[in-house]
């Protein structure tokens, strides 16, 4: 590597001050210690010695343990394609189809938020936050496969720019970045990211007789509509392409219609464990969202005004962007809850707003989104009441 | 009551290269230094004497003009060779050229029966006079204690759990009489207790064997379990409007023994550690004694840096610099400046981590001994983790926002989150383990005078 090394040493002075290029120092910089852990040594005083982690490190620890509903969202999509059109093909091709079209959505996802990190970081001297290197691959996986590549980029654009840069940029910011990127998609363009149409890619083939296309989550919304069973609406929905399509097992593996990444319950688990044993996100956040979801669900059986709210409460665990919402989007550490009091119900508010927003928003049947963003904005209010009881404790002492 | 104090939280440093509990002879240095900078908080120093002066030890040579009563004194005796100045005329160094044999001040001498009858005033003055003041600190701040101060307790930490920190049964051998001596001086000091916490986990340093008079407690756990912030937080937190003295071990013989024997002694016994020494051990030596003897031959590269204290809270010192004021430790390690291919995705065992993201394997081997160098491993970046600052701090603080609090000027905030409560060295594991790899412990330090002199 000592060829690279040299080339990168030749061409620094050029970056540095008084360099020909003195602007673009922090693409540089990115560069650089993108291939070499930068020669830096501790200061004179404090601690001269330091922990070998940083946050590069940390960022890429989120992107491996994205890659599990990557990979398997890959072959769903080809998977989905298949099934609809009634072709009978092996892994492989599956495989490809997907690969067509989900790898476009990820480069344009990297490529235009990382030109507008890296027009941010030279306006504003600031170095290029590999906290980019996550929002890059969550952008892809939550829109599905069949998504225009401009949508992607726009919104990825706009949730990098107004969710992050407008704050101050990373670790600053107040909003979960790809979370804002899927709600603007949402808001701005519903027509590609709602409705039963959007999910399986069919290019130019026609689909057989009898497939709707829809989620799992619209098929029990209309069944709460229809006042059929939501077991059986499942059940029986679109019999025609797959056996038992939306099977609790085909639900708990992945095999259904939905978003690149979030259709596999199975994989965010993967996902959570990698998290989890790494420590890189908070099992607390992911216990305790999973465990508000099934409660609330619960609730919602107790009431049961229509048959939604009587689904059992365990499919709400499995449908929909749920389990790769409190995962990934969730645990996110800036827009979370910082103290360790707080991300317990930070967690929890999200699994039952998740479940509210379900049953009883007339619109839309998938909650998790809003229930995060919602949660975002709540975040700093519940970590305020939590060291606001620290100091409480503190002051209580000094009149003893 | 004596107290027994387990605490979870915390990380222990294992690095190689602890001292081995033997002292050896090194040849003794020939100059020494009083180092202003040491002493935090010393806002006007004033120095007594001229180059060129003769100096007996425990000659006062330096005060503080903002604290004119405590004087700072000569650890040896010899001539004053050099008064080092830096940048805007900042006095950095006071060089004593060593004699070969000490000749010490004398002062008033007392018997173990004269010492009961002692007062306060009487106490605090020969304190003072005697150059032994320096060792008591108050908190908050962490400075040099006023002697005008009524302290509503003195703590004495009897343990350091610092990276490869010396056995204070080793450094203090012998010294049992001084020690209680000391002792019964500081309980004239305060309305309040003298606390002596000791390590719950290991044995109990013989001069601690048989004390009397003072409360002892035991704290368990990692570190930072040996500090005394985090000691005091358990047993007798301190909260705005109060104030405590701490002082070390080492100190409280250097008391005793200034008024048991009529000298200012600042010998002390010194560890050699870190995994660049050829030889760590124990050596014996003197306050603010130049560290080229205890180093030169003694490392195993020629790329390598010497750390005046442990790795935590230390400071970088030259080859042949002098030991801080308050250290009883130096620590050789290898200078980290180094690119490395990759260096922040290659899976490694060999490089300490108290995180376990990807590829960080030293978690697999608790026990093992680690050889760490000065490199940041990282670049400094915006706070994005959470919850691991908490980990490492076993105090009922929040780190990050009192941090954040800090940088944001907001007086308020410190107080209520409780800057009273710390200084530097209680943050330090927090500097260590940041990803973000800020400089936590200048922050302290930044919002301490904040507070200070506000």
């Amino acid at each position: 590597m000592k060829f690279l090394r040299d080339l990168l040493d030749k061409q620094k002075p050029l970056f540095q001050k008084g360099g020909k290029f003195e602007n673009l120092y922090y693409l540089y910089e990115a560069g650089e210690t993108f291939m070499f852990s930068p020669n830096h040594t501790t200061g004179i005083k404090g601690a001269q010695v330091k922990d070998a982690i940083d946050l590069k490190r940390m960022m890429i620890t989120v992107v491996v343990a994205l890659l599990p509903c990557l990979l398997f969202g890959i072959y769903n999509v080809g998977e989905q394609h298949y099934l609809a059109v009634g072709e009978a093909v092996g892994f492989g091709e599956k495989f490809l189809l997907g690969l067509k079209l989900v790898l476009p959505i990820v480069i344009v996802a990297y490529a235009a938020g990382g030109i507008v990190e890296a027009i941010f970081a030279v306006i504003r001297k600031h170095p290029i936050n590999e906290g980019f290197l996550v929002t890059g691959m969550l952008v892809p996986l939550v829109v599905p496969a069949s998504m225009p590549l401009w949508q992607v980029a726009l919104a990825t654009i706009f949730a990098v720019v107004i969710a992050k840069e407008v704050f101050g940029g990373t670790g600053m910011n107040i909003l979960n970045v790809a979370m804002t990127a899927r709600a603007f998609l949402y808001f701005a363009y519903p027509a590609q990211i709602s409705g039963d149409q959007v999910w399986t890619y069919l290019g130019e083939k026609t689909a057989v007789d009898g497939f709707s296309g829809a989620t799992a989550l619209s098929v029990a919304y209309g069944a709460g509509q229809s006042g059929e069973a939501v077991t059986s609406a499942l059940a029986s929905h679109n019999a025609s392409i797959g056996d038992q399509l939306y099977s609790f097992a085909n639900m708990f593996f992945g095999f259904i219609p939905g978003s690149i990444g979030e259709t596999s319950t199975l994989m965010c688990l993967i996902g959570a464990l990698i998290l989890i044993a790494t420590g890189v996100g908070s099992w607390k956040i992911i216990v305790s969202g999973f465990a508000g979801t099934y409660i609330m669900g619960l609730i919602m059986n107790a009431f049961a005004a229509n048959e939604f709210m009587a689904m059992p409460a365990h499919y709400h665990l499995v449908m929909g962007g749920v389990a790769f919402g409190i995962v990934f989007m969730a645990t996110d550490p800036v827009s979370a809850s910082q103290t360790e009091k707080g991300k317990w119900l930070y967690g929890l508010l999200i699994g039952f707003l998740t479940v509210i927003i379900r049953v009883t928003n007339p619109a839309y049947p998938e909650g998790i989104m809003l229930a995060v963003l919602l949660m975002n904005v709540f975040a700093p209010l519940i970590d305020y009441y939590v060291v606001k009881a620290n100091k409480k404790r503190r002051l209580q002492r000094a009149t003893v | 009551m004596s107290k027994l104090v387990k605490l979870k939280k915390g990380f222990d440093i294992k690095l190689e290269g602890k001292a081995e509990k033997k002292t050896e002879a090194f040849q003794p240095a020939q100059t020494f230094a009083i180092k202003p900078t040491d002493f935090v908080g010393m806002q006007r120093p004033k120095v007594t004497v001229k180059e060129g002066d003769t100096v007996k030890a425990g000659t006062p040579i330096l005060f503080d003009k903002k604290l004119e009563s405590v004087l700072y004194a000569a650890p040896v005796s010899g001539e004053i060779v050099e008064i080092k100045r830096g940048e805007k005329r900042k006095l950095l160094e006071i060089k004593i050229m060593a004699d070969k044999e000490i000749s010490y001040e004398a002062f008033t001498k007392f018997s173990e029966s004269d010492l009961k009858s002692l007062t306060k005033e009487q106490a605090v003055d020969a304190l003072l006079k005697g150059g032994v003041w320096p060792q008591i600190i108050q908190r908050p701040y962490g400075v040099v204690a006023n002697p005008e101060d009524d302290p509503k307790a003195i703590f004495i930490s009897g343990f350091d759990s610092h990276p490869l920190a010396p056995d204070y049964g080793v450094l203090l051998k012998g010294q049992e009489k001084y020690f209680q001596a000391g002792l019964n001086i500081l309980k004239k000091l305060t309305s309040g207790k003298i606390h002596l916490n000791l390590d719950q986990d290991s044995e109990v340093s013989p001069v601690y064997a048989g004390v009397q008079g003072v409360e002892v407690n035991k704290f368990s756990g990692p570190h930072p379990a040996g500090n005394v912030g985090v000691q005091i937080h358990h047993l007798n937190p301190i909260n705005k409007g109060e104030v405590a003295w701490t002082i070390n071990p080492y100190g409280v013989v250097q008391v005793g023994k200034l008024l048991l024997e009529g000298i200012y002694d600042a010998s002390k016994v010194i560890a050699i550690t870190g995994s660049e020494a050829k030889k760590a051990v124990y050596a014996k030596t003197y306050q603010g004694a130049c560290v080229d003897k205890l180093v030169v031959d003694n490392t195993k590269s020629d790329h390598f840096r010497v750390v005046s204290g442990n790795v935590l809270t230390g400071e970088k010192i030259n080859h042949d610099g002098y030991l801080g004021y308050y250290d009883h430790q130096i620590t050789l390690l290898p200078e980290g400046d180094y690119y490395e291919f990759m260096g922040w995705a290659k899976p490694t065992s060999s490089k300490l981590s108290f995180h376990r993201a990807l590829g960080l394997l030293s978690f697999l081997s608790p026990s093992k001994e680690f050889v760490l160098d000065t490199n940041t491993r990282g670049e400094e970046r915006a706070f994005v983790q959470t919850g691991v600052f908490e980990q490492v701090t076993p105090m009922d603080i929040f780190p990050i926002y009192l941090l954040k609090a800090i940088m944001a000027e907001d007086f308020d905030e410190m107080e209520e989150l409780g800057i009273y409560e710390i200084i530097e060295e209680d943050l330090a594991l927090c500097e260590f383990i940041d990803v973000s790899k800020h400089p936590v412990q200048d922050i302290v330090r930044k919002g301490i005078e904040l507070i200070q002199y506000s």
